[in-house]
């Protein structure tokens, strides 16, 4: 089952390091890592998607709290929670294409933010799932390049993840 | 407020933590501390033969003493060097401290001359690294690192200097801070109540329990506690390779070892068992054997500081994070309440006396301790040379081991009544612990009895440390089991690869040991005739003064048993000689 872990760390060097030496040391895999400064900037928010059974991930959440770098760990998955991931994607805009490729992006509510004689580049943010409907949706048109953000994630409601 | 410079803060912050001994190795990154050690002269330094020992005795001297050892090594080579003996500590949680020079800031991702990125190459085997950005930070780092080292599941921690910052010229003021907050690490100082409740229930209505105790018990200064409850309960007792000491062995209640080299009824019960109480330990893959077959009918209580540790290899019905301290007087007081409560909770007696009973057939069967004979030989065979070593020293000593057969037959035959006295490379099963452990013992201890229980194929990875015993006049006792072969690989190649011993032979190229350790002003004696085996473990330990390293020719094909059936066994599956198993 996919999983999305929320991690406050201190924003230290060699804290991340720490975190994906931990995946890869004990076998663990990460789908996709997320890790920016938050508002208190001696702190980084750091959002990673794994896939487990609740063994897996009881032992993966236990170790991540026994990095010292880490203030807490999160699964949001475990209730209501929003998730957002961003796209862009280089895509071939010529002849019909241009058009069926600003048609596409228009239908999913994406941006074209770049745009060249021969190429778009898209912007599209959404649950990663949308981003993989859009993908697909492209259809024939010829995508050069892509690149996600990777995961970020907060819980509803008045729950928050602070120290 | 005083002016110190980084060299002189790591040296004072290293007095103000009331810190004994620095293991370490001087070397290019590492010279201003070095001098400043030198100008201190407060602190003193051993300075080991190879930065690999001088890990391993920090090792040895924080196990003994229970406070955490003290390592200063260079950048590049002194640093990977230390990381075998930093990983050994890593995996038996012992707390240390490890302090690395580094080059220069500017050098550094230069590939500069003995330049490595430490803190990158220890950092899956310490609890916490540092790498030191300004001086000014030097009083606080290091105080957390001796906090972070010994608090919760003890670790080694590392902490990665540059060279310039511990110029003499470059001053700054020094304070060594009384104490440490952390927000992001806050170990737990005491078990949940509701679980304690509950682990009391089960215990008290336990009909075959075991209480199978860990190197956690003796890390956490659990041992005294642990043996009165298992007394009061009347509940059988079983160590692990780590917690040997943590009850006493000569107990009635002591099954022994358990493991793939435990004891027939220490095996036997903890496969039989309904309850099973376990405190700092593991579940390592030595001791479950199969884990799908581990312990059938048992429900499992687990006591241990680390959450991580609890269910990571086994379902554990009631677990119970905590320090072993707190936890098993909170444990105490709720059976005590229990008992005394209107419902008056008490063990079944009549279960207990048969489960006992069972234990007691177990043991006369085929237990180690009670009658069972190993091999017969013209040769000495090495469980007796253990059992030699064990009257002479009256059971007494301090006993640091290699790895291989030597460690196991030192762990089945001698029987530690107390806890510390057994040092050995449990985890990462490192050849080449036991001479430098040793040392660091006995410059703790000067006045206890040390013997080192080695292989001739062990004492050899760090045989240099024989010039370091001699020139602090370090007087171990080396007892050397020597069977000509690497014994445990050719144990497992004789039971599993028809006696092809690929690469574990070398007697014709092995050195004269006396002769070596007279080279090094040590007394060397050969021990090859049974008659002459107890007056020589004798007359070694009489010469007070002297390192003496005794080369006891032992029968070559002797194998370690019991031994798990493996890889698909259960608990109770067992080799017990060459030709028998269960």
């Amino acid at each position: 089952m996919r999983r999305i872990l929320s991690v406050l760390m201190e924003n230290e060097p060699g804290a991340l390091s720490r975190v994906v030496g931990l995946f890869s040391q004990r076998g663990y895999n990460i789908e996709s890592l997320n890790v920016a400064p938050t508002a208190d900037n001696t702190l980084s928010r750091l959002t990673l998607t794994t896939t487990g059974d609740d063994l897996k991930i009881e032992q993966i959440t236990k170790h991540l709290n026994k990095i010292i770098d880490v203030v807490k760990v999160v699964d949001l998955t475990e209730g209501a929670h929003v998730e957002r991931d961003t796209l862009l994607v280089k895509v071939r805009a010529e002849g019909a294409q241009r058009d069926e490729v600003k048609r596409t992006t228009d239908i999913f509510r994406g941006n074209i933010i770049d745009v060249g004689p021969a190429t778009y580049i898209v912007q599209l943010t959404g649950p990663i799932d949308k981003l993989d409907s859009f993908l697909s949706a492209l259809g024939e048109a010829e995508i050069l390049e892509v690149v996600r953000s990777g995961v970020a994630g907060m819980a509803r409601g008045e729950k928050v993840l602070t120290i | 407020m005083e002016q110190l410079s980084g060299g002189d803060m790591i040296v004072r912050a290293l007095e103000d933590e009331g810190v004994e001994y620095i293991f370490g190795y001087p070397g290019g990154a590492a010279l201003h501390i070095y001098d400043s050690i030198f100008k201190a002269n407060s602190v003193p330094h051993i300075l080991v033969r190879h930065e690999q020992a001088a890990a391993h005795a920090a090792d040895g001297y924080a196990r003994a003493t229970g406070k955490p050892g003290v390592v200063l090594v260079t950048s590049g080579p002194g640093a990977t060097n230390a990381i075998t003996g930093i990983a050994t500590a890593y995996m038996d949680s012992i707390p240390m401290v490890v302090i690395s020079g580094q080059v220069q800031s500017h050098l550094i991702g230069e590939d500069a001359f003995q330049e490595t990125d430490m803190v990158g190459i220890s950092r899956p085997i310490v609890k916490h690294s540092f790498m030191v950005q300004r001086t000014e930070d030097i009083p606080s780092i290091i105080k957390k690192a001796f906090y972070i080292a010994t608090t919760g599941r003890p670790g080694p921690v590392v902490v990665d200097v540059p060279k310039d910052l511990t110029h003499p010229e470059h001053k700054f003021d020094y304070e060594y801070p009384e104490s440490v907050s952390m927000r992001s690490y806050q170990p737990s100082t005491k078990g949940h109540s509701g679980q304690v409740r509950k682990a009391a229930r089960l215990l008290l209505n336990a009909k075959r329990p075991v209480i199978y105790a860990g190197g956690g018990v003796i890390q956490g200064e659990g041992s005294e506690l642990l043996t009165q409850l298992a007394r009061k309960l009347n509940y059988p007792v079983t160590n692990t390779l780590m917690g040997l000491g943590a009850y006493p062995a000569t107990d009635r209640q002591f099954l022994g070892m358990l493991g793939m080299h435990g004891f027939y009824e220490a095996n036997m019960a903890m496969h039989h068992s309904d309850v099973i109480l376990a405190v700092g330990a593991r579940f390592d893959d030595r001791v479950t054997n199969t884990v799908s077959k581990f312990c059938p009918g048992a429900k499992i209580i687990h006591i241990d500081v680390d959450p991580a540790s609890i269910a990571k290899i086994v379902p554990v019905d009631v677990p119970i994070v905590g320090p072993v301290t707190t936890v098993l007087k909170d444990l105490d007081a709720q059976i005590d309440q229990q008992q005394a409560s209107s419902e008056r909770t008490m063990p079944d007696a009549e279960a207990i006396a048969d489960w006992w009973s069972q234990i007691d057939n177990w043991r006369a069967a085929h237990g180690l301790w009670h009658g069972r004979r190993y091999g017969e030989s013209d040769l000495i065979m090495p469980q007796d040379a253990i059992t030699a070593l064990y009257e002479a020293t009256n059971g007494e000593a301090y006993v640091t081991s290699d790895v291989g057969q030597h460690q196991m037959f030192a762990a089945q035959y001698y029987k530690f009544d107390y806890p510390r006295r057994w040092i050995n490379s449990g985890g990462l099963g490192t050849m080449g612990f036991g001479l430098p452990a040793a040392m660091g013992i006995k410059l703790a201890m000067p006045d206890a009895e040390v013997a080192c229980v080695t292989g001739e194929g062990s004492i050899q990875m760090n045989i240099q440390e024989l010039s370091t015993c001699a020139q602090y006049n370090v007087p171990v006792k080396i007892v050397n089991l020597r069977n000509n072969y690497l014994g445990m690989v050719k144990q497992w190649q004789d039971m599993q690869y028809d006696s092809r011993y690929s690469e574990s032979h070398y007697a014709s190229s092995l050195p004269d040991f006396v002769k070596l350790a007279e080279a090094y002003g040590h007394v060397g004696m050969e021990i090859k005739d049974k008659a002459d085996l107890e007056p020589a473990i004798y007359e070694a330990f009489a010469m007070k003064d002297k390192l003496v390293f005794l080369d006891i020719f032992v029968e070559p094909d002797e194998h370690v048993y019991p031994m798990h059936v493996a890889p698909s066994g259960a608990m109770k599956d067992m080799w017990l000689s060459k030709t028998e198993r269960t």
